[in-house]
C-alpha cells in the first residue's frame, strides 16, 4: 500500500508541476504585448546573461574545440585521411557540440542565478511587496528575463562556435600537425549553411528553457536557504534534462523535417 | 476627523482559510473603520499574517467575502486587485525592500511605475516621506548597508509613497529592540494622524498594541474573540485576552 501511496503522491505532484507550469507559461503569453514596456530591464538583463557569461563560453569552448580535434584525430587514425578533421569538427561543434555545450553551461550559471535571486525575494517576501504596489512580478521579473536570455544564447553560441573552431584549428596544428589551411579546407568542404542555422534555431529555445526553468523554481520557493538551495538545484537540473530532450526533438524537427537532406 | 472617514472601509464576513490540513481561519467577522487604527493581536502562528494577506487579496480565501468600499474583493480579477492594491501600503514583517534597489529606487518605485512624474519630482516625493521617517541621508544607500530598524523606517516611506488609504502593518516592531520599537510606533501614530489614513496592525507584542491602537481585536483559533478599545482591553474579565495580555503560560490557552 505503501508504494502505492508514494506513486500516487509522485504522480500529483508531477502533475501539479506541470500545471505550475503552463499556468506560468500562460501569464507570460498574456503579458507579452507590454514587452516593449520594459525595454530598460530587458537590457540590463542582457548584459548580465550575456555579457556575463563570456569568460565561461570562452574558457568551454576553447577547449571543447580543442578536444574534438584530438579526438577526432585519433579517431580517424589509420582509417580517414587528416584532411577531413577539419570536416568533422567543424560539422560537430556548429551542429551540436556548440549549441548544446553552451546551453549546458550558461543554463548552469543563468538558470542557479535566476532562482536564487526570484527565490530570495519569494521568501523575503519581495515578492509579496512587489504585488502591494500594483507591480506584476511576472512581467517585472520573467519576461525580462525570458526575452534576454532567448535572445542571448543564440549570440552566445555563435561566439562559442568560433572559438571551439579556434581551438580546434590551434590544437589540430600544434599537436596532431595539420596545417591551418587543411584544416579550413576540411572545414569548408562539407559546410552547409543549414547546420549553422539549424544549430542556432535550437539555441532560441534553450535560451527560453534556462530561464523559464529558473525563474519557475525561483516562483516555487519555499521555506528559507534550504528552499532557495533546493530550487536553485531543480532550476539546474531541470532547465539541462530539458535541454537535451528538446535537443533532440528539435534535431529530428530541424535536420530530418525542415533542412532535410535532399 | 472628516467626511472620508466615516462607516467601515473593509468589512470581513465568514472568512475561512486553510492550507492543508490545518485550518488558519474559521470564520473571521471583522469590521474595519475609515482613519481608525486597529489592532490584532494574537499568538505567533494563529494566522494574523494570513489575514493580512487575505485583505490585500496576495491569497485568496476558501470562503467568505472581504467588501473593500462595498466590493467583494475575493471577486476581483487580477487588474482589480491591482487597482484596489493602489489604495493600499504595507510594511512587511521583514520590511521586504527589494535589495537589488537603492533606498531611494526602493520608496519611488510605485510612483515611477504608476504616476506621470518628472524623475526630479519623483525625487523630492521621495524625500518627503524619507523625511517623514527621518531617513534623508540613506537616499542613495542600499538595504544591506541598513540596519534593521533603519529598514522598517524605509518600508514604512515605501507604504505611504502613494498616499494610501489604508496601511497594513505586519509585526512592525518584531526584531526591534525596545527603543527602536517604540520609535516605529510614534511613527505609525504620527503617519495615521498626519494622511488621515486607517491602519491595520498586525502584531503579538502588546505594548506596542497599547501604543499604536484605537481598537484592539484579539485573533484566537481562527476567530475573532474579542474587539473594544484599549482601556476595555485592560480591564477585560475575557480569561484569554486576559492570558495573552498578562503574558503568562498557565490559563485557557495551552502553551505548548
Amino acid at each position: 500500500m505503501k508504494i502505492f501511496a508514494m506513486l500516487g503522491r509522485f504522480f500529483l505532484g508531477f502533475i501539479e508541476e506541470i500545471g505550475g507550469m503552463f499556468l506560468l507559461l500562460w501569464r507570460v503569453i498574456q503579458l507579452a504585448p507590454r514587452l516593449f514596456r520594459n525595454i530598460g530591464n530587458i537590457l540590463i538583463q542582457m548584459e548580465k546573461i550575456g555579457i556575463g557569461s563570456i569568460p565561461l563560453v570562452l574558457i568551454t569552448s576553447v577547449f571543447v574545440g580543442a578536444v574534438a580535434s584530438v579526438q577526432a584525430a585519433y579517431q580517424f587514425q589509420g582509417y580517414i585521411p587528416l584532411r577531413f578533421l577539419g570536416a568533422v569538427v567543424g560539422k560537430s561543434v556548429t551542429l551540436e557540440v556548440g549549441p548544446v555545450l553552451t546551453a549546458l553551461v550558461v543554463g548552469g550559471r543563468v538558470s542557479a542565478a535566476i532562482a536564487a535571486e526570484v527565490g530570495t525575494m519569494k521568501v523575503t517576501e519581495q515578492i509579496d511587496a512587489m504585488e502591494m504596489i500594483a507591480i506584476d512580478p511576472v512581467e517585472y521579473l520573467v519576461l525580462p528575463r525570458l526575452v534576454a536570455a532567448t535572445l542571448m544564447l543564440p549570440v552566445l553560441t555563435v561566439f562559442a562556435d568560433f572559438l571551439a573552431l579556434v581551438g580546434g584549428m590551434v590544437v589540430a596544428r600544434l599537436a596532431v600537425g595539420v596545417s591551418f589551411s587543411t584544416f579550413e579546407d576540411g572545414l569548408t568542404m562539407f559546410f552547409r549553411y543549414q547546420d549553422l542555422v539549424g544549430g542556432l534555431l535550437k539555441t532560441f529555445v534553450f535560451g527560453f528553457i534556462i530561464a523559464f526553468m529558473g525563474c519557475y523554481n525561483g516562483f516555487r520557493t519555499k521555506g528559507g536557504a534550504e528552499g532557495v538551495g533546493m530550487s536553485t538545484m531543480k532550476a539546474v537540473v531541470s532547465s539541462c534534462l530539458l535541454i537535451l530532450i528538446t535537443n533532440y526533438l528539435l534535431a529530428f524537427l530541424i535536420f530530418s523535417v525542415i533542412f532535410a537532406p535532399d | 476627523m472628516n467626511g472620508i472617514c466615516e462607516g467601515p472601509i473593509i468589512s470581513i464576513r465568514g472568512l475561512h482559510k486553510r492550507f492543508g490540513p490545518q485550518e488558519v481561519l474559521t470564520g473571521v467577522d471583522l469590521d474595519i473603520g475609515s482613519c481608525e487604527s486597529l489592532v490584532i493581536l494574537g499568538r505567533s502562528g494563529c494566522g494574523k499574517s494570513v489575514l493580512l494577506k487575505l485583505i490585500t487579496g496576495l491569497i485568496k480565501p476558501d470562503q467568505g467575502s472581504i467588501l473593500f468600499e462595498g466590493e467583494d474583493s475575493t471577486k476581483f480579477n487580477r487588474q482589480k486587485l491591482f487597482d484596489m492594491r493602489m489604495n493600499f501600503g504595507m510594511l512587511f514583517q521583514s520590511a521586504a525592500l527589494f535589495d537589488s534597489m537603492t533606498v531611494g529606487e526602493n520608496v519611488g518605485l510605485p510612483l515611477v511605475k504608476h504616476v506621470h512624474k518628472s524623475d526630479e519630482e519623483i525625487r523630492e516625493i521621495v524625500l518627503e516621506k524619507l523625511r517623514l521617517v527621518g531617513l534623508t541621508d540613506v537616499y542613495d544607500s542600499y538595504p544591506a548597508a541598513l540596519s534593521g530598524g533603519m529598514k522598517k523606517r524605509v518600508g514604512l516611506a515605501r507604504a505611504v509613497v502613494m498616499e494610501p488609504q489604508v496601511v497594513l502593518y505586519d509585526e512592525p516592531t518584531t526584531g526591534l529592540d525596545p527603543i527602536m520599537a517604540d520609535v516605529i510606533n510614534t511613527m505609525i501614530r504620527e503617519l495615521q494622524h498626519e494622511l488621515d489614513i486607517t491602519s491595520i496592525v498586525v502584531t503579538h507584542d502588546i505594548n506596542s498594541a497599547y501604543r499604536v491602537g484605537d481598537r484592539m481585536t484579539m485573533l484566537h483559533e481562527g476567530k475573532i474573540i474579542y474587539s473594544g478599545t484599549p482601556e476595555e482591553m485592560r480591564g477585560t474579565d475575557n480569561e484569554i485576552v486576559r492570558q495573552f495580555i498578562e503574558g503568562r503560560a498557565e490559563g485557557p490557552v495551552r502553551a505548548v
